[in-house]
């Protein structure tokens, strides 16, 4: 028998594609539920206070509208009355708010009211109508007016091995008796992840104690706790359904208050209420990149060996959650250094909760460390590579112990060839092409290579095909697909013989969609259902063929019709006789991280970013003509989808370093930005044709497919990679992003 | 009633029209209205909630042929089409992104040509052919651009790329496909935050030199 093509590695076209292309794909708010209705939030126009009156009479009265809900009228909801801790969420500490509950307003545009009607129209009109009277109060919303209110975040004060401490190795604040050194200060400003796909809800109470949400979430599971809890239900009453995720990059990894707002409202009016956000409230009622001052110090001897680095980042976060983020990591682990020192602290403006955006906090610190790794090189003279070279870890200097795998001198080969190194000159403003001045940088990123738990459903169906299930989500990456291939060199099985879905909470348990790590979490958990499967068939097939008993799971080969083994071809049995036997039922597989590799062996991805710039001497304009993106991420199941997520994260690390840059008018405490008209993003015509290379070496440690993970690295280190070539290119060193044309006339 | 009314003309200045349309609900089918009209109407007349009785009336007519298919249809003047086709004829595989004209998520053909139908009326469309990514295939075989799509894997969400394939067809249509310059500058209307718009332009170069007609 012919041996089934490998899958995993194969470029193979998304398993999804199809629903996408053809408008079939269905997102949040496409659920078609007889007798939906529409609901509009409106919004505070005070940043801080207190709401005195609201004046909903017009709106009540307008044509079509079925409710106004706001903290006068709004019922009760269980988990708001919970005593202690707020129960609904997972932040580290405080709690989010609970929507129409009290008068207090924390941030502008913080939801005051939702209005339904029978038509989106019609709730959009009477929203307009809803008018809030306030008693105001003095607001903050500049970080760099808080900055010295900032604390040490409380996570970190109630545990002394947090990450979120201090640092040290070596003497404290080492660089500044170094011999030649350097300190600068760095702004990350905030930005704002803004999916396509605005956030939507659809909340269905199908019965008065069982709740259907079709939710825009990248944890089905997550967010069916935090609703179950809201309302004080079992959560297996309360169904999460997110087959298609429109995006989020981290801004689905919190239940907000629109989500809360949507399911009182289909409570009131006891009717599925369908509830999107417009894009200016995903700039204010859902969370955002916070924004970020950084201080790092370096010092370094002659030859470019770093002798000490201190790095300092203090970040926004509400009034009411410590939002935290591993702003620092990078720094702790990158190179080697004897003496290193990291603080981190947070301050609290009145404004609403950050959340982790792609890269997250990695992100934010590799733009200081490695835009001050490029200014030390240029202090030494050396070439900014080599400088990382003679820098380089062979192993974790913070944790003492071996990598599991690190390939980045690969990474560094592959990316310089490609990006035609060689003609970066040391000095800077050297490459001129008529008006535009050239220029290269690099940029290094890492994120931790993380594996949880996590189950898999499978089950073979009458016609021969395998169906499996998981209740985690896919924001694009290719999950789908990803788990197809995996399961179809598990099982020996036609990829087109494998159904993999995905996106309700009712499916095997499976974490939230982030931190890299779902193809580490649930690849395993596919891999090992998929030999469960064959083992639980083994078994049935045994008892009417003798070879099947004493075979191993392994050597189990599906063959058109009927089951045989590998080097036995005369050994068979046909499905329909094994259907039979199978109870119908799912097999459902747990798989965890086994063993101690996670103690023994810090695990981490690694990638690095190149660039060329090309900057108009006259207007400022930049123009990034190459970007080469070089990954170690493991094993690369599917390169033609793993190399999408590379370029993607490329494309959204030219939105970090030129335009993305949501402002706040301090006066008003209100975003000016509010729309893609004042809020860039990276378009096509800003987008050069990204080159990726993946070393693909598989991990030895993090599981058994080797696979390290992708969706940060694809972004960390890119931001300064450009930053990097602008100053090659012009000499001038921009350390507050983003880098606009204003910046480089001055 | 004024959805049989076959005078409307959109083409006049809106202004007056309107105004005069609402002086004449409140005059004259007022009072044919409360002839005829139920209850609450009436009682709303009566307590001169206006928006409510104009909203009795508010509808127009609308013929537009959609994918292929006449429709006859009554909308509120205020309807987008981008809303028509999402919420009233259920094509939800135009997408919302904005509402602004800013994102090109909501792309579709009038008569060939795309526009962003988050900024048009659907009352604008009178008698107009609309095509929406749904109604771009034929039958089970994708159209070139669809099947350009997966094979460059031109997407990732896959939110975007309803528009970004609707517009990449015109795109090729329109002239504007003969560098990868030319192609980013004309598809600079059709945000990606997935950001996958290195592969999107090799799907339209492709079906570009393929020759195939679009």
């Amino acid at each position: 028998m012919k041996t089934p093509e490998k899958q995993i590695g194969a470029r193979m076209n998304r398993v999804d594609g199809r629903q996408k292309v053809t408008g079939a794909a269905t997102y949040s708010a496409e659920y078609q539920l007889p007798g939906i209705t529409y609901a509009v939030l409106v919004g505070s126009t005070i940043t801080k206070g207190r709401i005195t009156s609201i004046d909903t009479k017009a709106a009540e009265r307008a044509p079509g509208v079925l409710a106004v809900i706001t903290h006068f009228n709004s019922p009760k909801v269980p988990g708001f009355d919970t005593a202690g801790k707020d129960p609904s969420q997972p932040a580290t500490v405080g709690g989010p708010i609970k929507v129409f509950k009290d008068d207090k307003i924390r941030f502008n545009d913080q939801p005051i009211a939702i209005v339904v009607a029978d038509s989106l129209e019609r709730a959009r009109f009477a929203a307009g109508l809803v008018k809030g009277q306030y008693a105001q109060e003095k607001h903050q919303t500049s970080l760099e007016a808080a900055k010295s209110q900032a604390f040490l975040p409380t996570s970190a004060k109630k545990n002394p091995k947090h990450p979120m401490n201090d640092y040290q190795r070596g003497q404290v604040d080492a660089y500044k008796t170094g011999a030649i050194k350097l300190e600068s200060e760095y702004v990350v400003p905030t930005e704002v992840h803004q999916p396509m796909e605005l956030q939507a809800i659809t909340a269905h109470w199908e019965a008065p104690d069982r709740l259907t949400i079709y939710d825009k979430t990248q944890g089905t599971m997550a967010t069916r706790r935090d609703f179950a809890r809201e309302w004080g239900l079992p959560e297996e009453n309360v169904k999460v359904i997110a087959t298609y995720v429109g995006g989020a990059f981290g801004n689905a990894l919190h239940s907000w208050q629109h989500e809360s707002a949507a399911i009182i409202a289909a409570r009131v009016v006891n009717r599925p209420v369908k509830l999107m956000l417009t894009r200016e409230q995903m700039f204010t009622m859902v969370g955002y990149r916070p924004y970020t001052w950084q201080k790092l110090g370096m010092s370094a001897t002659p030859d470019g060996k770093i002798t000490a680095i201190t790095h300092e980042a203090i970040g926004q976060t509400s009034t009411f959650e410590e939002f935290t983020e591993s702003t620092l990591a990078q720094t702790r682990m990158m190179y080697e250094s004897p003496n290193l020192t990291t603080r981190y602290r947070i301050a609290s403006l009145d404004v609403n909760s950050p959340i982790w955006m792609r890269g997250p906090g990695e992100a934010t610190g590799a733009f200081a460390l490695e835009s001050a790794m490029d200014e030390m090189a240029h202090l030494l003279n050396i070439d900014p590579l080599e400088f990382r070279l003679r820098n380089y870890t062979e192993q974790d200097p913070e944790k003492n112990r071996p990598w599991s795998s690190k390939f980045l001198k690969e990474c560094y080969q592959l990316g310089a060839e490609r990006v035609g190194w060689n003609k970066r000159q040391l000095k800077p403003g050297s490459l001129r092409d008529g008006d535009w001045l050239i220029g290269y940088g690099m940029g290094v990123g890492t994120f931790g290579a993380h594996r949880g738990s996590s189950k898999a459903n499978i089950r073979l169906l009458p016609n021969g095909t395998v169906l499996l299930q998981s209740a985690v989500t896919d924001i694009g990456p290719g999950t789908a697909t990803a788990m197809t291939q995996i399961a179809a060199d598990t099982l020996g099985l036609a990829p087109e013989k494998i159904k993999f879905e995905l996106g309700n909470s009712n499916f095997a348990q499976a974490p939230t969609q982030g931190g890299s790590a779902i193809v580490n979490t649930v690849g395993p958990a596919v891999q090992e259902a998929c030999l469960a499967l064959k083992e639980k068939l083994r078994t049935l097939a045994a008892s009417s063929n003798a070879a099947f008993a004493s075979a191993k799971k392994e050597d189990v080969v599906f063959a058109e019709g009927y089951l045989t083994l590998n080097g036995n071809p005369a050994a068979r049995v046909p499905f329909a006789d094994l259907l039979q036997q199978v109870d119908g039922g799912f097999v459902t597989v747990e798989s965890k991280p086994q063993g101690n590799a996670s103690k023994n062996y810090s695990m981490y991805s690694f990638s690095v970013h190149f660039a060329e710039v090309r900057v108009h001497a006259l207007t400022g304009e930049v123009r990034v003509s190459k970007l080469v993106s070089c990954a170690d991420a493991g094993t690369i199941v599917n390169e033609k989808t793993a190399g999408n997520q590379m370029k993607g994260g490329a494309v959204g690390g030219i939105g970090m370093a030129l335009m993305e840059h949501a402002i706040i008018d301090d006066r008003f405490g209100r975003y000016i930005t509010k729309d893609f008209a004042d809020y860039h993003v990276p378009v096509h015509a800003d987008s050069p044709d990204v080159q990726v290379a993946f070393v693909n070496k598989p991990d030895p440690y993090v599981n058994a497919l080797g696979t390290k993970g992708i969706g940060e690295i694809a972004i960390i280190g890119v931001a300064p990679a450009i930053a990097n070539a602008i100053f090659n290119a012009t000499g001038k060193r921009i350390r507050e992003l983003p880098i606009t044309p204003d910046k480089l006339l001055v | 009633m004024a959805d049989d009314n076959p005078e409307i003309n959109l083409s006049e200045a809106g202004g007056s029209h309107n105004e005069a349309r609402r002086t004449f609900l409140k005059q004259s089918s007022l009072l044919t209205a409360m002839t005829f009209a139920p209850g609450p109407i009436v009682q709303a007349a009566a307590a001169q909630f206006d928006e409510k009785v104009a909203a009795a009336f508010e509808k127009v007519p609308l013929k537009l042929e959609v994918n292929g298919v006449k429709h006859k249809l009554s909308v509120e003047p205020r309807t987008t089409l981008l809303d028509l086709l999402r919420e009233q004829l259920h094509l939800t595989g135009t997408k919302k992104g904005c509402d602004y004209g800013q994102c090109g998520a909501c792309t579709v053909h009038v008569d060939g040509n795309r526009i962003n139908s988050c900024l048009t009326l659907a009352v604008m469309q009178e008698g107009r052919k609309i095509t929406t990514i749904e109604g771009l295939a034929n039958g089970d075989n994708l159209h070139p651009m669809q099947e350009a799509f997966l094979k460059h894997d031109g997407f990732q969400c896959g939110y975007c790329t309803p528009g970004q394939i609707m517009s990449a067809v015109a795109c090729i249509r329109e002239g504007h496909a003969n560098s990868e310059g030319e192609i980013r500058e004309f598809m600079s209307g059709n945000i990606c935050r997935c950001g996958a718009y290195s592969n999107i332009v090799a799907a339209i170069q492709e079906v570009k030199n393929g020759g195939q007609k679009v």
